[in-house]
C-alpha cells in the first residue's frame, strides 16, 4: 500500500443506515477532494427495514445505471439504534462486501446527525432508544464527537449536554423529546445524513485501508432472563 | 449433474447459522454455527442473543460453505433463505442476509417455509419423495403432522401440539433430572441404559374422547407434569431418582404418541411414505420405533441422518433446488421474515 496514490479516481460508494426509523440507502461519488450523492432512498418505517433496504440498494443502482460490481467501498451507520432493525443494515453492508470482494467501513449513526448539524457551536444529537430512552451524542462546533455514544434517560442526556454548553439540539430523539431537553432543536438532520457518512469514512476509501469488521454499537445488553429453576408441581 | 442447478441456502431461524450448498439432490456444503452454549445457561434460547450470534457468524459460515463445496457466489444459480417460521429477529438477519448476496451477485432469492425444508432435506439422502407423503416435524420449536401433496406449492396440517413441542419436553425432563441444554441428546443417552417400562406416564391426547377432537394432535405439557410429579415424591421420599429409567419411561411415551399418531395418518389416508424430521428425529429410540411399527404396516419411513434432522443450511438448499426444479418463481426482493409463516405457504 502506497501512501500517496497516484492516479486516484472518482470511485462509487453504497452508504446504507437502518439505525433510526429511517431506512437509507445512498450512492456517493468520492473523489480526490470531494464526496457527492449520486441517488438516494430514504423511508421512514420503523417496522420494515428487513422490507425496505435492499429494494433500496437496487433502486440506487438503477438510478445511476451502475451495477452491484462497480462498487469500491461500503460505508454502514453502525448504530447506536433499536438492535433488530440496525442488525439489517450491517448484514447487508457485510454480505455484500463478501461477495463483492470490496473493504466495509462503520462509522458511528449519530455521527451522521450531529457531524453535519454542527455549524460552530457544540450540539447534541439523538436519536429514539425507546423505553423512554435516547441514543445520544455531544458534538463540538468542528463536528468532532465529544461525549457519547450513550443510552440514557432524555434528563440525563441533557444534564451531560449542559455540562458541554450545548445550546442546540438535533436528530428524531431530540424531536421527540424537546420539552425534557430543554434545548431549541435544528430540523436537519432528522436521521443519519448518508452523504455525512460517507464523507467521514472518505479518508478511509481514498486510503484504501483495511476492510473493518461491522460491528454494531448496541450500548445494551441482551433480554436475557434467566430461565427459572424448576417449580414444584406438588402442593 | 454438473446440469442441475447450483442452490445455496440459508438458515438462522433458530440458535443455528446454517448455509448449504446443493446440486440438484447432491449435498455439497453443510457449514453450521451454533450459539447453543450461549444460550445453555437460561435453559432455552434467548431471542436477541441469537439474532447477534446471527450477525457474527453469517460471513464466516458462508465463506467455509463455498470452500467446503469448493464454489464461488458467481456460480450460484439461487438463493434460497427461511423466512419463516421462526424467531422475529433471527429470521430477518438470514433474509437480510439473502438479499445482500442475491443484489451483490445479481442472483434470484427465493423465502422459504422452515418446516417444508425439514422435510425437503431428506431428498438429498432419499432421493425424489413419493407423493403424496405425511410428514412428521418434530424439533424444540415445532411438533407438526402434514400430508404432503405437492412439496413445491404447499402442504397440509393435519395437526400440530397443542401446548409444549416434543423437543421442549425434552429440555424440560432434562431438566428436572439433572441434564444440561439442550435436552434431547442427553435424555437419548440415559435412556439407553433404562427401562421403557418402569413407569407408564401419560400419552397425552389419546384417549377415545381426545381423539374426536385431537386425532392428529399433540399435547406434552401433561406428560411433562407427570413426569415431574413422579420425580418429586421420590426426592420427597428421600429416594434416589432412577435417572436412566426416568428417561427412557418418559421417551418411550413420546415416541410412542408421535409414531403413533405418525402412522394412524398414513394408514387412514392409504399413504405409504412417512417422513420424519427436526431436531427431534435424531432420537435414536424414535427412529428405531418408527422403523419397526412402520414395517409391520408397510410403510415405507424416510428419516435423514441425525444432523440433517437438526436445523441447518442444507435443507433450505434442498427445498430451494425443488423449487427451482419445479419452475417456481423467485420471491421479490421485499419478502419479508415472517415468524408465523403458514405450513400452507411453501415459499413467498
Ligand atoms: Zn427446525
Amino acid at each position: 500500500m502506497t501512501a500517496v496514490r497516484l492516479g486516484w479516481h472518482t470511485v462509487l460508494v453504497l452508504v446504507v443506515d437502518s439505525s433510526t426509523p429511517a431506512v437509507t440507502a445512498a450512492l456517493v461519488e468520492v473523489s480526490a477532494d470531494a464526496v457527492a450523492a449520486r441517488a438516494q432512498r430514504c423511508t421512514v418505517d420503523a417496522r420494515a427495514h428487513g422490507e425496505l433496504l435492499a429494494p433500496q440498494v437496487d433502486a440506487v443502482l438503477a438510478d445511476t445505471g451502475a451495477r452491484a460490481a462497480d462498487l469500491a467501498a461500503i460505508v454502514a451507520g453502525l448504530g447506536p439504534g433499536p438492535f433488530t432493525g440496525l442488525r439489517v443494515g450491517l448484514v447487508t453492508a457485510a454480505t455484500m462486501g463478501q461477495v463483492l470482494g470490496i473493504p466495509t467501513y462503520g462509522v458511528c449513526s449519530l455521527d451522521g446527525i450531529g457531524h453535519p448539524a454542527a455549524a460552530g457551536e457544540p450540539v447534541l444529537a439523538a436519536s429514539d432508544a425507546r423505553r423512554r430512552e435516547v441514543y445520544w451524542a455531544v458534538y463540538d462546533g468542528a463536528g468532532q464527537r465529544i461525549a457519547g455514544p450513550n443510552v440514557d434517560v432524555p434528563a440525563v442526556a441533557a444534564e451531560r449536554a449542559r455540562g458541554l454548553a450545548v445550546t442546540i439540539a438535533v436528530g428524531d430523539g431530540a424531536h421527540r423529546y424537546a420539552d425534557v431537553l430543554g434545548l431549541p432543536v435544528r430540523g436537519e438532520p432528522r436521521y443519519p445524513d448518508a452523504t455525512a457518512l460517507a464523507r467521514l469514512a472518505a479518508e478511509r476509501i481514498r486510503a484504501g485501508a483495511p476492510s473493518e469488521p461491522l460491528t454494531p454499537l448496541y450500548l445494551r445488553r441482551p433480554d436475557a432472563v434467566a430461565a427459572t429453576g424448576h417449580k414444584p408441581v406438588l402442593p | 449433474m454438473a446440469d442441475e442447478p447450483l442452490i445455496l441456502g440459508i438458515e438462522t431461524s433458530c440458535d443455528e447459522t446454517g448455509v448449504g450448498i446443493v446440486r440438484g439432490h447432491t449435498l455439497l456444503a453443510d457449514a453450521l454455527a451454533s450459539s447453543v452454549e450461549q444460550h445453555a445457561r437460561f435453559g432455552g434460547v434467548v431471542p436477541e442473543v441469537a439474532s447477534r450470534a446471527h450477525l457474527e457468524a453469517i460471513v464466516p459460515t458462508m465463506d467455509r460453505a463455498l470452500k467446503q463445496a469448493g464454489v464461488t457466489i458467481a456460480d450460484i444459480d439461487a438463493i434460497a433463505v427461511t423466512s419463516g417460521p421462526g424467531l422475529a429477529g433471527a429470521l430477518l438477519v438470514g433474509v437480510a442476509a439473502a438479499k445482500g448476496y442475491a443484489v451483490a451477485a445479481e442472483k434470484p432469492v427465493y423465502g422459504v417455509n422452515h418446516l417444508a425444508a425439514h422435510v425437503a432435506v431428506d431428498t438429498l439422502e432419499h432421493g425424489p419423495l413419493p407423493e403424496p407423503a405425511i410428514a412428521l416435524l418434530v424439533s424444540g420449536g415445532h411438533s407438526s403432522l402434514l400430508r404432503v401433496d405437492d412439496l413445491a406449492r404447499g402442504v397440509t396440517p393435519l395437526g400440530s401440539t397443542i401446548d409444549d413441542a416434543a423437543g421442549e419436553a425434552f429440555d424440560k425432563v432434562a431438566r428436572l433430572l439433572g441434564l444440561p441444554f439442550p435436552g434431547g441428546p442427553w435424555i437419548d443417552r440415559e435412556a439407553r441404559a433404562g427401562d421403557p417400562a418402569a413407569t407408564a406416564f401419560p400419552r397425552g391426547l389419546t384417549a377415545p374422547k381426545d381423539l374426536a377432537a385431537h386425532r392428529f394432535d399433540f399435547s406434552f405439557s401433561g406428560l411433562k407434569t407427570a413426569v415431574a410429579r413422579w420425580v418429586e415424591a421420590r426426592q420427597r421420599a428421600g429416594e434416589p431418582v432412577p435417572v436412566a429409567d426416568v428417561a427412557a419411561s418418559f421417551q418411550e411415551a413420546v415416541c410412542d404418541v408421535l409414531v403413533g399418531k405418525a402412522l394412524d395418518a398414513c394408514r387412514s389416508s392409504g399413504i405409504e411414505t412417512l417422513v420424519i424430521g427436526g431436531g427431534v428425529a435424531a432420537n435414536s429410540r424414535l427412529r428405531a420405533m418408527a422403523e419397526d411399527r412402520a414395517a409391520r404396516h408397510g410403510i415405507r419411513v424416510r428419516t435423514p441422518r441425525p444432523n440433517l434432522c437438526t436445523d441447518n443450511g442444507a435443507m433450505v438448499a434442498a427445498l430451494g433446488s425443488h423449487l427451482v426444479a419445479s419452475g417456481v418463481a423467485p420471491s421479490r426482493l421485499d419478502l419479508p421474515a415472517d415468524s408465523a409463516m403458514p405450513l400452507t405457504v411453501v415459499s413467498v
